[in-house]
Formats: structure tokens, sequence, C-alpha cells
């Protein structure tokens, strides 16, 4: 497995706070994730072994886990609330916003490779719908204008780097 | 009658200014000085005190603590976990949210004092997946409590050690039911366990005892063991003690949190003067009062009955606007008070576009172990996406409704119920907008919000 040091520090120190191997699966696959990107079958392969299980028993939960994906993503994640207290405040207005100004559809990898959008279930931030997750940080009360404005700093940000 | 004023005893400190969330500001603010007493006192004496001061569970069920935390089995040598549930992930509710991001040593604090008290020494938080900065603020926390000796081994040179780590889900809704949650904690997929005989005080994590109990919850076990049960008995009304926190969304013009004494608020009281009232030109159609699979109410229908105040049966005749937020009363009109989440509709909602939203959630959700849930849930989605994206038929509401019954009961989990409530209480109180759906859509206007 190519993974950064640190990562392979991480995983070390999170073995130990369980008394079952197994139970590190999910923390794994988490840290797994975040520094490649997506659970690979090489992933899953490495996670049996390290866990001395099977590769089914990885397989299995990262199926079963909507946070886990097998294949890589944008270089931003763009998760958008689609449960009922957000669809009431215009979740969908915003998700379609997103969709236009990066040229894609949820699900996919947009043209520039710069995102991906998703709908998600409940985030737990009802009270300021509709929200989006942006990698890791929850934006709050996104219209359609609030949309634009995110978009254009994702944009700005990807110009920056180019 | 105007609302009774907020007592915020577990929001204290939620958006005052100049308060973080690091251990030296909790400190200032009289941090952890519950814990330092508690820890003298006798462990018996402190679950006898949660008992008496008859706290009951704030993730949805409604189950008495100090009860839960007796079924503990103590004889049989294993170790005993304590599980905090963070998983919320109830549609409409967002309270341990503001807990766990602006005052996480509330909730270590009340963990550590709910450990002490059952002689846990391991301790997990279980955090969604979707609250990364949650679980980095925890981890944090815990760190800091750890370096002054709060956390970890012996505790304040009491010979007493406990340690807490934080465990993160990955975004399924089911890791919120108890013992899906400890299936997901031991690696693997979170299919509910099949209880009873065993439930998680004598076989869970690791088959040992096991207690899991919500946030919020133990922030309460914080505050009983402050000021006694005899105080905290004093908040809110019998069997309903304590305060509880409201997270109202949808349409009304301040949605939010608010934390009341238990059973002392009605839902036109938090609705109207809470909440500011239906937003500007419309009225209030219908409210979801615990979470989205609790049975909704439809604004106009009465409730009927008689029950118990004091030693008395009195009838009661209610409008939504009289029910009291209680556990109570939100299960005597058929319906319940869960997990606190108010999620209310206007009169531009329309019911066949709302329920096809909510079962898009539950087939999305279902842990799929259980025929009916994951068929049943399934269907439901198919057919109210349908009704809203394809042909309606008038039939379709007896359809879905003949779905709904076969789910309860023949599960291995509440999801069952959870997941079929919405659609029986749907049609029950909406069943004009059901089958008369297929004309209604023709002249519903085309830029309309779109639901599902």
């Amino acid at each position: 497995m190519n993974l950064k040091p640190e990562t392979f520090q991480r995983i070390d120190e999170v073995i130990t706070h369980y008394p079952t191997k197994r139970s590190a699966t999910l923390p794994l696959l988490h840290l797994i994730q975040e520094d490649a990107g997506h659970i690979s079958d090489e992933a899953i392969t490495w996670i049996a072994q390290k866990l001395e299980l099977q590769p089914i028993n990885v397989l299995e939960v990262v199926t079963f886990y909507p946070m886990f994906r097998r294949a890589p993503i944008g270089r931003r994640h763009i998760k958008v609330c689609r449960t009922l207290s957000c669809a009431l405040s215009g979740g969908y207005k915003t998700c379609e916003t997103f969709e236009k100004e990066f040229c894609t559809h949820r699900g996919e990898i947009s043209p520039d490779g710069e995102v991906t959008i998703e709908f998600v279930e409940c985030l737990a931030s009802c009270g300021t719908a509709p929200v989006v997750l942006i990698d890791e940080t929850l934006h709050e009360k996104v219209d359609v204008t609030k949309a634009k404005q995110l978009s254009d700093q994702i944009k700005a940000e990807a110009a920056v780097r180019k | 009658m105007s609302a009774p004023a907020q007592q915020r005893i577990i929001f204290q400190h939620i958006d005052e200014p100049g308060y973080s969330n690091d251990i030296e500001c909790y400190l200032r603010n009289g941090g952890y000085e519950v814990l330092k007493k508690a820890v003298t006192q006798k462990p018996e004496d402190l679950r006898e005190e949660v008992k008496k001061s008859g706290l009951r569970g704030r993730g949805g069920a409604g189950f008495p603590c100090g009860f839960k935390w007796s079924l503990v089995d103590r004889k049989s040598g294993k170790p005993i976990y304590l599980i905090v549930n963070a998983d919320e992930s109830e549609p409409g509710t967002f309270k341990d949210r503001y807990i766990m991001h602006q005052d996480p040593h509330q909730l270590i604090e009340g963990t550590m004092i709910s450990c002490f008290a059952n002689d846990v020494k391991q301790a997990y938080i279980y955090i969604r997946g979707e609250m990364p900065e949650g679980a980095r603020i925890l981890e944090k926390a815990i760190a800091e409590a750890r370096a002054k000796n709060l956390v970890g081994p012996n505790i304040l040179g009491t010979g007493y050690s406990c340690e807490i780590y934080v465990h993160r889900g990955a975004g399924a809704y089911i890791c919120g039911e108890e013992t899906g949650l400890i299936e997901s904690l031991e690696g693997k997929r979170a299919n509910p366990r099949i209880k009873p005989p065993y439930f998680p005080a004598v076989l869970g994590l690791y088959q040992c005892p096991t207690i899991v109990n919500n946030v919020e919850t133990l922030c309460h076990v914080k505050y009983i063991v402050e000021h006694g049960a005899a105080e905290y008995t004093k908040i809110g009304t019998p069997g309903n003690t304590g305060t509880r926190i409201f997270c109202v969304s949808g349409h009304v013009q301040r949605p939010g949190y608010y934390e009341f004494p238990a059973g002392t608020i009605t839902m036109g009281q938090l609705l109207n003067d809470v909440c500011g009232g239906p937003l500007p030109g419309r009225t209030f159609k219908a409210v979801i009062p615990g979470g989205s699979s609790a049975k909704i109410l439809r604004f106009g229908e009465r409730f009927k009955g008689k029950r118990k105040v004091g030693a008395e049966m009195v009838d009661y005749d209610w409008a939504v606007e009289d029910v009291p937020m209680d556990f109570d009363s939100l299960a005597m009109i058929g319906s319940m008070g869960g997990s606190g989440g108010v999620i209310v509709m206007d009169d531009t909602v329309n019911m066949v576009e709302a329920l096809a939203n909510i079962n898009a959630f539950y087939s999305h959700e279902s842990c799929g172990q259980c025929t009916p849930c994951r068929e049943g849930s399934l269907w439901m989605k198919k057919i109210s996406s349908r009704m809203v994206h394809g042909d309606a038929r008038p039939e379709d509401g007896a359809l879905l409704k003949s779905v709904a019954d076969q789910i309860p009961g023949r599960t291995i989990c509440a999801f069952g119920e959870a997941c079929s409530w919405p659609t029986q209480s749907f049609i029950a109180k909406f069943k004009n907008e059901f089958d008369g759906y297929s004309e209604v859509k023709k002249a519903l206007p085309a830029e309309r919000r779109v639901l599902v």
C-alpha cells in the first residue's frame, strides 16, 4: 500500500483503541480514503491482512456504508442535503445550481475534474436549511445565491492552483 | 396564553458570545467540578440519584435512563462498556451537533460521571461520519481532559481509570439504533440484532454488558449529579422531568433549537410564540413532532379522550396547537415526542410530494436484513416517486397503505415501524390529497418547489 507515513502511523495507533482488531475496520477505511481518495481492491486486501480478516469482511463493510467509495471523485466533494427539511427550504434548487455552475450531474466528476456533486441524506442541521457539506466544512442556508458564491470561490481556488 | 420562558440547562452556553470549546473556557465556567464531586461518592448512590430523577433518554425512545442502567449485568465479571450515541441522524434533529461542536467538555464530563457510576473502564463516542469537524473537536477535547487527568488512568488520584475514544460512522442512519451501532463499532455492517432475549445491558459490545446513551442524556446526568434528583424533578412535569430541547425546522419564521421545561409548552406556543408563526401570507398545514418517522399531525384535526391529571381522569379536547410537547401527551394522540425534531409544513406543500421525499430517505437507509422492511420501503418509495414523476392513479393511496401495513411488527428492529408510520399517517390524514393527486397534479405550477 502506498500511503503517507503519517497515515501508517495513525493506522497503527487506532488499532490499539479496540480489544479486537476487527473494530478498526471503519477507522482504517476512513484513514485510507482520506489519503488515497477512494477504496481500491488493493486497500481491501491490505486492510484484511492488517486486521486478520478475510477480504469479504472488509468489502461488505465498504458496500454497506454510503461514505465509502470504490472510485475516484473530483478534487472537491460537494454534498447537498436532500432530506425533508432541506427540500422544504429549496435543497433541490441548491443542488441544481451547483450542477449548472460546474456543468455536471450529481454523482459524476465535473469535466474539469474539480468537483463531484452528490445528494446525501440528512446532515443534522435542519434549522439552517438548506445545508451543504463541502469536503469537511458545513455551509448553512445555502440558497441559489450562496450556492453561486460558493461555486465561484471553488473556481477561484482552482484557478490559483493552475 | 403566551409561551413559558426558555430554561437552558443543557444549552446554557450554546451561542454565548466569547464561549469557546476549549478546556480553559470550560474550567473558567465551573467545568469538571461535578466530576470531582462525583468520584468521591459511591457509584451505586449516583445510579440511585439518576433513577430518582426520572430522566428519560433523549435519543428518541424516551426510555428511563436509571432503569436502563439498573439492567446492566454487573455479576458477569466481564468489562462494562459505555457508548455515547452521537449518531444524530433522525431527520429534523440537530441538537447534539451544537453540544459537540460548541460545548464538548459538557459531554465528556457527563460521560465520565456516567462511566464512574457504572464502573465502566472504556467508553466510545460513536459520532456520525458526516460530522468530521465534530469528531476532531471531541478528540481534541478528550486530549485536553486527559492532560488534566480528567480522562485516562488514575483519574484525579482516585485509582479509577477510564478511557474515551471517538469512533466515526460512515453515513448509515441505522447506526443510531443501538444494536446496529454496536455491530458497526465491532467493524461490521450495522445490521441490528434480534432482541429479546439478550439486550445490550447483558450482551452488548464484544458480548459484554453495554450501556448506550444519547449525547443529551449524558449531559442531563451531569446536571442531575450537580443539583440532585430532587431539584431536577422540580423542572418539567411528573413523568417528563427535566428540560427538552426542540429542534424546529421547515416553514416557520424562526427555525432553530429551544430548550424548555418538559411538558410545559404546547405545540401552538412553540410554533407561534417562540418560532414566530408561519411565513408571511402562509398558514400551517401539518407538523411532524418528533423526527421524520413520527406520525404527522394535521392542523385542523382534534384529539379527544381521557387523560390522567394527578389522580383524576380528565377529558381533553385538543387542537394540534393545544397538545403539550411531552413524551406522554404526544404518544396519547398517536404520534411521538421522539428526538424532539419538529418539522413544519405550510399550505404550499403537497403531501404526496412530502411523503415521497421521506420514503426516499427510508428506502435509502434500510439495512436490508429483513425482507418486509427492505422491500417494503423500496416499494413505498417507488410508488410515491412514480406518483410525482409519472402516472398517479386514484388507487395509489390504498396501495401505499397496504404496503406500509405489512411492515411493522415483522422486522428485527424499530426501523420497520419508523419507515411505515409516515406513509400510514400521511394517508390517514391527507387521504383526499392522495386520491385526487392525479387531477391536482395537472393544476400544480410547473415552477413549484421540488421535494423529490
